[in-house]
């Protein structure tokens, strides 16, 4: 059980290895892959016996770690939590697809890095092992300093993986930006953990849920209606909105684009980001303790308007894969909003099919990407689907769109709904379930916005330039004589430069991708279909996430919360909420497919109908209608430009007087306290003149002086 | 001072001393002390300070000497003898030391080397 975290950590250290021996070729592409492979399978093993063995919450031992006693007597206060794994259908759930996942991304990696074979080679696969290692200690270990170390750690390597390029100033900015905005919600996280130790007396999970079941805190006291009890949430709220990039936090997510798209794919997308999630549905008992459901409502409401605000955001934008970023942030807030209206199982199972479907995408963005040089812009390229070589990418993409939108009988539609049908049933929420629903529709628009602006249509491509990041302003020509004119530069990343070398100075050729790149997508297409099944096995539990869930400890016990219901036997018995005087939960497969549909549909006349160049579509005549709202949509809203002004820009006056403070008051303190001796030798200094003759004075005078005083001692007595 | 002498045990034994007292002797080391203190403060030739410091040295050296045969114990004449030893292993270093200073300023004048003046 020790090798799942064990061999990513392995193949970290032996590929850091691999760069100080300055290995140069894909061994370490490929030893990481092995190691991942390798975790994955103990992990389906362990998975297995875990079933078979009746799927009780499992820990698992695996070396002691803080074990302090302080305080009298001494057993009064008690520090302890090992190294060991807290193993129950939430953490097998999340290891499955974390390192299934990180095997495809790795191989899909291993071709895409390779015009850095050599270079920064090593340097990724270090990263990449390390954030599989960083994971699976958030989410196997048994206690919250384990998962705090593994958020930390995934923190650390999404940090080093965005500034890869780190010649690239945006990117160093956007890894600064990611680390900066995910401090904020890992302050909350860590008070969260105090609060739980201050509180109950442990950060070990099973006896801190014993203790919350009970109701009871360390000493005995009910928790019922403390300060604590609704405390303890909201701050672990605020670490979960950190880490999965809820507003008002998510800033940090669209930007983190400029770190290589496998990356993207499995960091931010399928695992890092949701790791929110599995705080959540990790700590559900302790948010179900707050009578109020205080954080649970933040949660909720936090997860709709990030979704629609997102989504709203998606639709403005050009950067295929900066759209994904967006609609990551919004099934991101789809998942909260399961967790907020009590279907944790809803919540799971859509970080459990988002992840393949989203990754999908991103992977196909990403070999977009590569075969493009760098061009992300979706005006700049179109009809892929009619270009040699490219036909395996259009239909992972077209598969992952599919999911997305929520199109019937794929897997989003299964999880989306039940989220959306939980909403509308759940009293107090309606209001929720239509901004979800709405979104839904959104969701579906610009997703099959990008395919058909780039997928189908018209032939068309414009390369991008990687030494410039994206360039929008260039036209076709121009771009062409840009790509050639910069390939003596010294931009070691750049797709154009590797591409040079194969082919002379003739122009840029798109270079579909290959084998490595092929066979992840198809993949990873498959899985994305084949996760649907998972809602048909296990009914009694809404689906196989479901039955997960059930034996772990986001487990929801609809018995105790009078007016909910969650449980799927009884889903007919009680009658509440609804969607239009209908049962949400039968309804809403019509409902969110018809808006899905709708949503594809308008994609479909306004950027694939008679679409003649890339550059343009139909949509464009519609933007004057809109007025300033498009634009609006376009640059984000202005919340970069808010945070901007409401936080930067008094934080670096407040960093003047600061500097002016240190200056004037430390620094005076400092030269004061210096200025003390030398003011003492000045009197001092004339006594070493330098004169020989007048050191012997001294000394001379000095002899006479003691002689003196001797006589007058003898004499006097 | 003089008035140590008589009714001493060993008067006899001092007796062909007995118009040279020990106090004679310290004079003399008082009065060589004295000159080499004061060639030492007034002079600045490295060489000539070297040499008051040997005069001063032969003053403490008689004054051992004289109380040492004064109180009939050979301590004060092995003192002085390893007094001496030393003495000239340290004129031998001090003069080379002189030379060497000679030699990077081309004079004697003490007053020469006064860097580390505050």
């Amino acid at each position: 059980m020790a090798l799942i975290p064990g061999l990513p950590l392995a193949a970290s250290v032996v590929c850091g290895l691999t760069l100080a021996l300055k290995v140069k070729n894909k061994a370490p592409a490929f030893l990481t892959l092995l190691m991942l492979l390798g975790a994955f399978l103990l992990t389906f093993l362990g998975f297995r016996q875990w079933g078979a063995e009746g799927q009780g919450a499992a820990i698992v031992h695996v070396l002691d770690w803080v074990h302090v006693n302080w305080g009298f007597p001494p057993s009064e206060h008690l520090l302890k939590f090992d190294f060991s794994f807290y193993m129950d259908g939430l953490s097998w759930l999340w290891m499955l697809f974390v390192t299934g996942l990180a095997s495809a991304i790795c191989l899909y990696a291993s071709e895409y890095m390779s015009h850095d074979v050599g270079k920064g080679y090593g340097r990724f696969f270090a990263a990449f092992a390390l954030f599989v290692f960083s994971m699976a200690c958030l989410v196997m270990g048994d206690n919250l300093a384990l998962l705090y170390l593994g958020w930390e750690g995934v923190g650390l390597c999404s940090y080093m993986l965005i500034g890869y390029f780190y010649k690239k100033p945006a990117a160093v900015a956007a890894a600064k930006k990611a680390f900066i905005v995910n401090r904020i919600g890992d302050l909350g996280l860590a008070l969260g953990i105090f609060l739980i130790y201050v509180t109950y007396g442990t950060i070990e999970y099973a006896p801190l849920f014993e203790m919350v079941s009970k109701g009871v805190d360390g000493s005995g006291q009910a928790m019922a209606g403390t300060w604590q009890s609704w405390a303890i949430p909201c701050l672990l709220m605020v670490g979960a909105f950190g880490k999965s990039a809820q507003f008002p936090l998510y800033v940090w997510l669209p930007d983190a684009m400029e770190g290589p798209t496998p990356v993207s794919a499995l960091i931010h997308a399928a695992t890092m980001v949701t790791a929110g999630v599995y705080l959540i549905a990790r700590m559900y008992p302790l948010f179900l303790a707050d009578q109020h459901h205080v954080a649970l409502n933040v949660v909720a409401w936090t997860g709709g308007i990030t979704a629609l605000l997102a989504a709203t955001i998606g639709m403005a934008q050009f950067d295929i894969k900066r759209i994904m970023a967006y609609s990551t942030v919004s099934q991101l807030g789809y998942m909260f909003a399961g967790l907020g209206v009590l279907t944790s199982t809803g919540a799971a199972f859509h970080v459990f099919t988002h992840a393949f479907f989203k990754a999908t995408l991103f992977l196909s963005c990403g070999a977009v990407m590569h075969g493009f040089a760098g061009q992300l812009d979706l005006r700049k390229l179109s009809g892929l689907w009619s270009q040699p070589g490219w036909r395996i990418v259009t239909v992972a993409m077209f598969v992952g769109c599919l999911n997305l939108a929520g199109v019937p009988f794929t897997a989003g539609y299964f999880s989306k709904d039940m989220i959306l049908a939980e909403a509308f049933t759940t009293p107090g929420y309606q209001a929720l379930g239509w901004l979800l629903l709405a979104t839904a529709g959104l969701t579906a628009y610009y997703t099959f916005r990008v395919f058909f602006r780039v997928f189908v249509g018209p032939a068309h491509y414009e390369p991008g330039d990687e030494l410039h990041g994206h360039d929008d302003d260039h036209g076709h020509d121009d771009a062409h004589g840009h790509a050639a004119a910069h390939t003596s530069g010294g931009d070691k990343h750049s797709h154009a430069d590797a591409h040079r070398h194969g082919h002379g100075h003739s122009g840029f050729h798109p270079h579909p991708p290959g084998w490595a790149i092929n066979t992840v997508l198809a993949v990873l297409a498959v899985a994305s279909i084949v996760a649907a099944g998972a809602y048909f096995v296990n009914k009694e539990h809404h689906g196989w996430v479901g039955s997960m869930l059930h034996a772990s400890t986001a487990a929801y016990d609809a018995g105790h919360y009078a007016g909910h219901d969650a449980g799927g036997a009884a889903g007919e018995a009680v009658a509440h909420g609804g969607f239009l005087g209908y049962d949400a939960h039968k309804v809403m497969y019509y409902v969110s497919g018809v808006v899905g549909a709708v949503g594809i549909l308008v994609a479909f006349v306004l950027h694939y109908l008679g679409r003649r160049e890339a550059a343009t579509s139909k949509a464009d005549a519609l933007l004057p209608a809109l007025g300033p709202v498009a634009r609006w949509a376009q640059h984000k809203w202005y919340v970069d430009e808010f945070y901007d002004f409401v936080i930067r820009t008094p934080l670096k006056v407040l960093a003047h007087v600061f500097a002016a403070l240190d200056k004037l008051l430390v620094d005076g303190l400092v030269d004061a306290a210096g200025a003390v001796p030398r003011m003492l030798a000045r009197g001092l200094r004339p006594s070493q003149n330098g004169v020989l003759q007048s050191y012997a004075t001294g000394m001379a005078g000095g002899l006479a002086v003691i002689l003196i005083v001797v006589w007058l001692m003898t004499s006097l007595k | 001072m003089s008035d140590l002498t008589p009714g001493l045990p060993l008067a006899a034994a001092l007796a062909p001393l007995s118009s040279v007292t020990l106090f004679h002797y310290l004079v003399v080391s008082a009065v060589l002390f004295a000159l080499g203190l004061i060639g030492f403060l007034t002079r600045r030739n490295l060489i000539i300070m070297f040499l008051c410091t040997e005069l001063m040295f032969q003053a403490a050296g008689i004054a051992l000497i004289a109380f040492g045969r004064y109180h009939m114990n050979q301590s004060g004449d092995v003192f002085v003898i390893f007094v001496l030893t030393i003495a000239a292993a340290e004129a031998a270093l001090a003069l080379a030391l002189v030379v060497l200073l000679f030699r990077r300023r081309e004079t004697l004048d003490a007053s020469s080397w006064a860097e580390m003046k505050g």
